[in-house]
């Protein structure tokens, strides 16, 4: 364990957030990817300094801790899956419109402005009582 | 034999409702039987309940949670039966004729029945979880009923007041029950009544318990939803806005007092309640045009009335206000019955429109005068009965118990002046309300089955009135069940007392407030209040859903960035407010502990950071597969081989992926509109996040305090999962469903490509999506 390389899943979380916060899904996309590298980064290292490879029979001591190892498998490979169906999705937005931007919610949209009419005409429906 | 009946109701109403459509008017003789058999079952029990006898059945439900269902039937009980289930037969006749052949008579007579089983619940409930079931029960069913004509947004929008006002106070009255039974160790009414529990929790509860019930009986200030019910066809508002529903609150009220009404604020707190409902209802029933609506304040007003004599806790009051519970319900419901057949043969209820009624009139005339009188308390009806008692309960009592009296009469010359009022309407309509026009003469009368019910109930009201002896027993007994020194023992004459002084000043003042209408109604119309109570309901539903509103366009902005940000945000954020207290630091660790690390970890900040500026897509995907083939040889440094090969197999396979789908997609990053996150929270929301991350690498490296499980799993992997490498064992033997999980995620997302991938191009949509934006 070492401040540099604590340092260093530090920049990758963040500037995986940082990408993640964009409206472009090709962006985003990557910025999930940074941050599954900065995790997993995180992961080994909480399982020490590391060592010789884990395989029994050889002749060392010095073993890395091998479960944390075997967790990171899982993530690099569920980040994977992650990654290409938010590709796929990318690749569709593209098919129906001709670009991969993140819209707002089209009904949370008419809420907003629903709240924001009501701002607007309060107390004017009272008189007709 | 009592859950039976109630069963019965189930049975009938679900029965009528379904068959509602081939039953037509039939499916209310099916539902009226349930009401009619409950009653002659009670009239056949009567005898030994009268004589002290007390009915109770209990099964169990949830034994675990000491929930049973809890059934008793006493004499006070036995008077609301006939209040619900006599007039509640009567009702099922009178819609008979009211409904014809309506094409909803079959729904209104399912749903009539079903309100009846769930009101007959109310008053035999002996545990207060099992009313709150059943009082919850007559809500919905009110519901339904009110908004029965559900193609009129009126007729929906009184419904649904009378549902909001109505279950808002009926879970403040959960609250007090749950705070109730939990003080006194028991949900069964009869043994809390019996050993009420003290204590400023057990007045809270009260406190919410009557606010359950003064919505329930329409008390001000939560009255308005009654006069808005009337949109109701009348058999409804004849049977739950007289005689059944509205009672319920005083029913509940009446309980409990006898035990609880020197407990905090309840006497001072029903009585004033109920005083200022009893005048203002009064005074709101001079006003309208509309008879229901006159009717309505009339029963608002008497509601209030009920209120103070059974809620004061007072032996004679309660006495009193057994009596006044029947006479009520035996005058009120007869007036709402004649009222509905006026406006079902003239097609108006409005005094100003209304015709003058003719020959074949004279049944209902009788009906609606004798109702009207005994509603004004005219000797020798059963309500003076009522009104003579209620003035001797407070004539001898201490100076507040005068002031509640002169309360009392006050209240009691505005219903003489609304009487008149009414019983004008069925007289001269001229007297009191100028005619638009000429008025038609309307001398075709209702068929006398149409008159029959309401008739029947006012010459109840005489006949009770003149041989007092006939109910007496049945009152003192009501009375006597709910405090044992209460008791009534009517009596037409008790010769000249104070009492009858004051209900002759009460008949002269009220008829010289009917004389004086003119100038009453001028005063009336400069002093009333222009907010209404419905104003102020407006008023508060107007709010809350501009709340509601307001609250969800900031809490749902609809913006998957803002969204991101606050997830991303509270993950670093919250965390850290536990890692200030700085127990957990270990100090700082080496900077550097391996050579190899210092270029790996330069080419991973340079990646990312270089990933995160690139302006050009392809550009970011080449550093992000660079950052990737830095993880490879991180995980090399690191001992961890299996992580290195799949993370290179990984990459390699991501870029191919990124490349193939962003040949599609523009070259560089354009912006069409403005980011959701500002740059100023992005990049806070980023370092938040990149600080917590290297504080939590720090921390967890100083956290291990046992030795790592790995250590057994290393030593068990060759004999136990015959694997020499130990991160495959892993895998595949010691965390399998682990990664059976993780594959069914990939077959997931595969399956989810390819279906995104191939889905054909709508051949409608132009690229051209800004005129659909804005």
């Amino acid at each position: 364990m070492s401040v540099l390389m604590a340092v260093t899943a530090g920049v990758l979380c963040a500037t995986g957030t940082y990408l993640v916060l964009g409206r472009q899904l090709s962006r985003v996309i990557i910025g999930i990817a940074m941050l599954g590298h900065g995790v997993n980064v995180l992961l080994v290292l909480s399982g020490g300094d590391g060592g010789d490879p884990v395989l029994v029979g050889e002749d060392v001591t010095d073993f890395a801790d091998p479960l944390p190892q075997a967790l990171v498998l899982t993530a690099i490979v569920i980040t994977f899956g992650v990654i290409s169906f938010l590709l796929a999705l990318a690749y569709r937005s593209w098919v129906v419109t001709a670009d991969d931007e993140v819209e707002d919610d089209v009904e949370d949209r008419r809420i907003a402005r629903e709240a924001e009419h009501l701002l607007d005409d309060r107390g004017d429906e009272g008189a007709e009582r | 034999m009592l859950l039976a009946l109630l069963a019965l109701h189930a049975i009938a109403g679900l029965a009528a409702l379904s068959g509602a459509r081939r039953l037509g008017r039939w499916a209310l003789v099916l539902g009226g039987l349930a009401p009619a058999v409950t009653i002659t079952w009670a009239a056949s029990r009567a005898g030994a309940v009268l004589d002290g006898d007390v009915i109770t059945e209990q099964v169990s439900w949830v034994p675990g949670l000491d929930l049973s269902l809890d059934l008793r039937l006493d004499a006070f009980s036995l008077l609301m039966i006939v209040l619900v289930s006599g007039i509640g037969t009567l009702v099922f006749a009178y819609a008979w004729s009211y409904f014809g052949r309506a094409e909803k008579v079959g729904r209104v007579a399912g749903l009539l029945t079903l309100f009846a089983g769930a009101m007959l619940g109310v008053v035999l409930a002996d545990n207060l979880l099992l009313l709150y079931v059943c009082w919850e029960l007559t809500s919905v069913t009110s519901y339904l009923l009110i908004g029965i004509d559900d193609d009129e947004p009126e007729a929906r929008a009184a419904a649904l007041h009378a549902l909001l006002v109505t279950s808002l106070g009926g879970l403040a009255m959960l609250g007090g029950f749950v705070l109730l039974g939990q003080a006194g160790g028991t949900y069964r009414i009869s043994a809390l009544v019996a050993d009420p529990p003290s204590g400023t929790l057990v007045g809270v509860a009260l406190v919410l318990v009557l606010v359950g019930a003064f919505t329930k009986s329409a008390q001000y200030p939560f009255h308005s939803w009654l006069p808005g019910a009337m949109v109701a066809p009348t058999p409804i508002s004849a049977y739950l806005h007289s005689a059944a529903m509205v009672k319920a609150g005083v029913y509940l009220v009446a309980l409990l007092a006898p035990a609880f009404a020197t407990t905090g604020v309840w006497r001072p707190l029903v009585v004033g309640v109920g005083l200022t409902t009893m005048i203002a209802g009064g005074l709101r029933a001079l006003r309208p045009f509309d008879l229901k609506q006159l009717l309505a304040f009339g029963t608002i007003s008497q509601l209030g009335f009920l209120m103070v004599l059974l809620g004061i806790g007072l032996p004679e009051a309660t006495a009193a206000g057994c009596t006044l519970l029947l006479a009520h319900g035996l005058f009120k419901a007869p007036l709402f019955m004649v009222v509905g057949i006026v406006d079902h043969e003239a097609h108006t209820r409005d005094l100003r429109t209304l015709p003058r009624l003719g020959t074949g009139w004279t049944t209902v005339r009788v009906a609606a005068f004798l109702s009207a009188a005994s509603m004004a308390a005219i000797p020798p009806l059963a309500g003076f009965l009522a009104k003579e008692k209620a003035y001797d309960a407070f004539v001898g009592g201490s100076d507040g118990e005068r002031l509640v009296l002169a309360g009392i009469v006050a209240g009691s010359v505005l219903t003489v002046a609304y009487s008149l009022r009414l019983a004008a309407a069925f007289w001269r309509p001229d007297a009191v309300a100028p005619a638009d026009g000429p008025r038609p003469v309307l001398d075709h009368g209702p068929s006398p089955t149409f008159v029959a019910p309401a008739l029947l109930l006012a010459g109840l009201s005489l006949l009770l009135g003149l041989f007092p002896a006939l109910w007496s027993s049945l009152v003192d007994q009501a009375a006597a069940a709910l405090d044992p020194e209460a008791g009534a023992s009517l009596k037409l004459w008790h010769g000249i007392n104070t009492a009858l002084v004051l209900s002759g000043l009460t008949l002269a003042l009220g008829t010289g407030l009917f004389a004086a209408r003119g100038a009453v109604a001028r005063a009336q119309a400069r002093l009333a209040p222009t907010v209404t109570g419905a104003d102020v309901y407006d008023a508060v539903v107007r709010r809350v859903l501009h709340l509601a509103a307001l609250v969800t366009s900031v809490v749902q902005s609809g913006s998957l960035p803002i969204y991101a940000a606050v997830i991303l945000g509270t993950a670093a954020v919250v965390p850290a407010v536990g890692l200030l207290s700085g127990a957990w630091w270990p100090g700082w660790p080496t900077l550097v502990t391996r050579a190899a690390d210092l270029p790996i970890a330069a080419l991973l900040v340079i990646a990312a950071l270089a990933a995160a500026m690139a302006a050009r897509r392809f550009v970011a995907a080449l550093f992000l597969g660079v950052a990737g083939y830095a993880m490879t040889l991180f995980f090399v440094v690191q001992g961890a081989p299996d992580l290195a090969l799949t993370q290179f197999a990984v990459e390699t396979l991501s870029v191919v992926v990124f490349l193939l789908v962003l040949r599609r997609l523009p070259d560089r990053f354009e912006r069409h509109r403005a980011p959701a996150v500002g740059v100023v929270p992005r990049l806070a929301v980023s370092a938040a996040v990149g600080v917590f991350v290297v504080a939590m690498a720090i921390a967890a490296s100083g956290a291990r305090t046992e030795p790592p499980v790995s250590r057994e799993m290393t030593e068990r992997a060759l004999p136990e999962g015959d694997g020499k490498n130990v991160v495959n064992v892993i895998l595949v033997d010691f965390r399998g469903l682990d990664t059976l999980g993780e594959v069914t995620v990939l077959v997931a997302a595969g399956i989810g490509v390819a279906a995104l991938a191939r889905a054909g191009q709508r051949p409608d949509r132009r690229p051209d999506r800004r005129s659909e934006v804005t």
